[in-house]
């Protein structure tokens, strides 16, 4: 096995992730920051160095909707969009979760309008995390290649059968160059297998219906609970195959990755790339010897919940980082998911929450520093904000 | 083309016990067209627009559907259709599908999902050059939510979004001429259709189906409920339709339009076509005769559109 | 695990029993065409009947029914699916030989138990 190592962006690697998988159908809309994902690919499929049949449609609806024709037709396929590609494809969402198409879609995280932003923040993934999709968040161009191939692995799985969403950060992650190492294509193509459609159109001898209608008694919500509690289980099959790749490629999976957090008393729970800020920050405040650390959920549906509370349950206080807000609700819907697993599992932690970096916004380190401070102070009882824009003043 | 002896020993695509209101033109339209694909040298893999059609064939767990059938939206069945195909280009590509078997894909949705909300993805499916036939049964309204009107509804319909009242009579604004739009796309085949015209309505599907790219079909299927006419009366008032040149039989083939003429014989004032229906009652009221009139004079336009299209395209 | 169930062992009849995970998964239907096996018959008011002496199989009732529900065999007519007709009356404006006539449900039922 050789692997090479170069310097590439995260689109670049989900781009050559993509590539090396060499899906059957890819219907894509270029949007920013997604764009250079779909460029890239299209030149695959320009040289010939992939067999897909690539369908460059007129918008984000068509795409998925494209999508779901080719995988209920029986393809491996995949798509990738950002913010307002991912709000206008929205309707597609649960139906592709519902109708079981193991469809791979990158998702370029970019602030959702209006006013209208083209930088990084959560908005468009976190309207759909209640969709049916398996979600993955990359901390960095590494991830986000690795992120994308077990993906496919995942959503394909025969007790998954599910839509993959593969989220990146727009612009930190999407554009900036990293030190990254892309596998061979033959051990991408060894790990993802052949996927072995259900009940594929195509199958014209076998004449099977898509997308029935269950208008009658309870048959809607017999089905849906089917979409629970195969989320619900999950979570192993997803660590396993997390797994299976860390073993190929040396480079380590977990549902959670968490840092420091044996001893910590002060902890942050972040998502994404803002999770390299958070640990730069604590490592500096370790040196001064204060027991801080990071929880970053990599897969986030389903939420790996017993993970997060074994990560934090020795802490005094915990901060959650959402890079997204949802306005009338109480908190960000990372501390939600946060607060939900801790009271599940009778933590009574104090929670301070936070919405950072929306539309790009600087999270800088100064401001992870202030988010460990006022940690300290909870537990003092000198700080009772319940929710706080992170470096915002009114 | 075949005969209809050879078309009644095909294999049946639609299965009765679907749930279609007794007399629906959209079931006729469905049967119609898959008749019209040779089965011998190809299968076939239908997508659905949400509408009457799709809730009334796929009640869970039953099917209508002899043939490989998804519903996926109401916007989207052109995308679908699209991504299905492409499927099988890129299925054969990797050697899973065997290089020798044919499948051709049809696309179903009525005026709404066509005309209106689904315009764009049909639009971009055309123009991708999908190996495709999209057909629009156009019953003229959106009559699975209950008669409400679209760009297809004609002038001067009652629907009940396009009241009759006081002021109020019926929809204002001419209907859209969709065939013509679908046409300017430059596809290799367009036709307009009924469903009470099975003759010509089978050889268009299968010209239709014959071509290697894209194909539309705009088949008139009345909803007697929405039109307010006998369920008996759907295919007679195709005839009245075409014979008042209220909807013209015509296609598109590689850029020339041929129009078929309205026999002397078989012509009839627009008024007859429109008396039978209901939701056109209010025009014979007194009040209404300038209205009449401007609908009179919108078919004579169009009728004349047509001929110069004729004209224009008939040495290409 | 979603297992794949076939058309032949696929029972609509026994929607009632399905625990969610008996469902086909995306709630496919992996039986075409069994709606065959749900009955509109009974929605029917009127009723075609044919008369198969002045018949001469043009089989304009076939192309033109919504219902599928002309029989036909070998080309030729051999009657009409009762199951399913739901009587709307199109085959019998479509007959130029007047051998299709429309009477009302009542009426066929009496004529049958003559």
């Amino acid at each position: 096995m050789t692997s090479q190592h170069f310097s590439a962006n995260g689109n670049g690697m989900i781009a050559d992730a993509m590539r090396q998988v060499d899906p059957d159908v890819m219907a894509a809309y270029p949007i920013t920051p997604q764009t250079t994902i779909v460029e890239a690919y299209a030149k695959f499929v320009a040289d010939g160095k992939v067999h897909t049949e690539y369908v460059p449609v007129e918008s984000e609806h068509s795409a998925l909707s494209a999508c779901i024709g080719a995988s209920a037709a029986g393809a491996r396929v995949a798509t990738a969009t950002s913010s307002q590609g991912l709000a206008y494809m929205w309707e597609e969402l649960p139906i592709a979760a519902g109708m079981r198409c193991p469809i791979v879609m990158a998702n370029a995280n970019r602030a959702i309008s209006a006013p209208i932003n083209i930088h990084g923040d959560h908005s468009d993934s976190m309207s759909a995390r209640d969709t049916g999709w398996l979600m993955f968040y990359a901390e960095t161009a590494q991830e986000a290649y690795d992120n994308t191939i077990i993906a496919f692995k995942c959503a394909e799985d025969e007790n998954i059968l599910l839509p993959a969403m593969v989220c990146l950060d727009g612009f930190v992650t999407t554009h900036a160059m990293e030190r990254c190492v892309l596998e061979d294509d033959s051990t991408v193509k060894y790990y993802v297998g052949e996927y072995e459609p259900l009940y594929p159109l195509l199958d014209t001898e076998h004449p099977v219906s898509h997308g029935m209608y269950a208008n009658i008694g309870d048959m809607y919500m017999r089905h849906h609970l089917t979409t629970r509690r195969v989320l619900e289980g999950a979570a192993p099959i997803i660590e396993k195959h997390g797994k299976e790749w860390e073993k190929l490629t040396g480079r380590p999976f977990e549902l959670v990755d968490a840092w420091g957090c044996e001893d910590a008393d002060h902890i942050i729970v972040v998502v994404g790339s803002a999770a390299g800020n958070a640990r730069h920050a604590a490592r500096i405040l370790r040196e001064q010897g204060r027991k801080v650390g990071v929880v970053r959920p990599r897969v986030y549906r389903p939420f790996p919940a017993q993970q997060v509370v074994d990560a934090c349950k020795g802490a005094k206080a915990v901060a959650v980082l959402n890079r997204s807000d949802a306005p009338g609700a109480q908190h960000g819907p990372v501390c939600e998911d946060v607060m939900s697993a801790f009271y599940t599992a009778g933590l009574n932690i104090p929670v301070n929450d936070y919405i950072v970096g929306l539309g790009g916004a600087d999270i800088s380190l100064d401001l992870m520093v202030q988010v460990y401070d006022e940690l300290e102070q909870r537990v003092a009882g000198e700080y009772t904000t319940d929710i706080a824009y992170l470096g915002i003043e009114e | 083309m075949a005969n209809i002896k050879e078309l009644s020993s095909r294999p049946e695509s639609l299965a009765p016990g679907h749930r279609l209101c007794g007399g629906c033109g959209a079931s006729i339209a469905v049967r119609q067209v898959l008749m019209a694909a040779d089965r011998d040298k190809y299968d076939v893999v239908a997508s659905n627009a949400t509408g009457c059609l799709e809730v009334s064939t796929s009640i869970f767990p039953y099917t209508a559907w002899e043939i490989p059938w998804i519903h996926n939206a109401f916007a989207n069945a052109g995308a679908t259709c699209s991504g299905i195909e492409a499927a099988y280009k890129g299925l054969k590509r990797a050697g899973k599908i065997p290089a020798d078997k044919k499948i051709k894909f049809v696309a179903f949705g009525g005026d709404g999902g066509t005309y209106d909300i689904g315009l764009q993805s049909l639009s971009g499916a055309m123009e991708r050059g999908h190996d495709m036939v999209y057909v629009c049964y156009d019953n003229g309204a959106y009559m699975n939510t209950g008669i409400q009107r679209s760009s297809a509804t004609p002038k001067g319909a009652w629907a009940t979004t396009s009241e009759v009242g006081k002021v109020g009579k019926g929809k204002p604004e001419v209907r859209k001429d969709l065939t013509s739009i679908m046409a300017a796309h430059g596809i290799k085949y367009v036709a307009q259709s009924t469903v009470g015209h099975w003759r010509d309505l089978t050889m268009k599907a299968e010209k239709a189906f014959n071509v290697d790219g894209p194909a539309f079909l705009n088949v008139l299927a009345p909803c007697p409920r929405g039109w307010r006419i006998p369920s008996d009366m759907t295919t007679e008032i195709c005839r009245m339709a075409v014979n008042s040149k209220f909807w013209p039989l015509f296609e598109v083939e590689d850029g020339v339009w041929h129009v078929t003429p309205v026999r002397e014989k078989n012509a009839i004032s627009l008024e007859e076509f429109l008396k039978p229906q209901g939701r056109f009652k209010h025009l014979f009221k007194p009040g209404a005769e300038d209205l009449l009139q401007e609908m009179k004079d919108d078919v004579d336009a169009y009728w004349a559109y047509l001929m110069g299209r004729v004209e224009g395209s008939k040495n290409l | 695990m979603a297992e794949k169930i076939y058309a032949a062992d696929f029972d609509p009849k026994q929607e009632n029993s399905w625990k969610p995970q008996d469902l086909p998964a995306g709630l496919v239907c992996p039986a075409g065409g069994n709606s065959r096996e749900y009955i509109t018959g009974s929605w029917r008011s009127m009723r075609p009947i044919w008369d198969k002496e002045t018949c001469n199989n043009c089989m304009m009732c076939w192309v033109y029914c919504p219902d599928s529900s002309i029989i036909v065999k070998d080309g030729e007519m051999i009657g009409i699916d009762l199951d399913h007709c739901k009587g709307c009356g199109v085959c019998v404006s479509e007959c130029r030989f007047n051998c299709l006539e429309m009477i009302t449900e009542s009426e066929a039922k009496e004529r049958e138990a003559e």
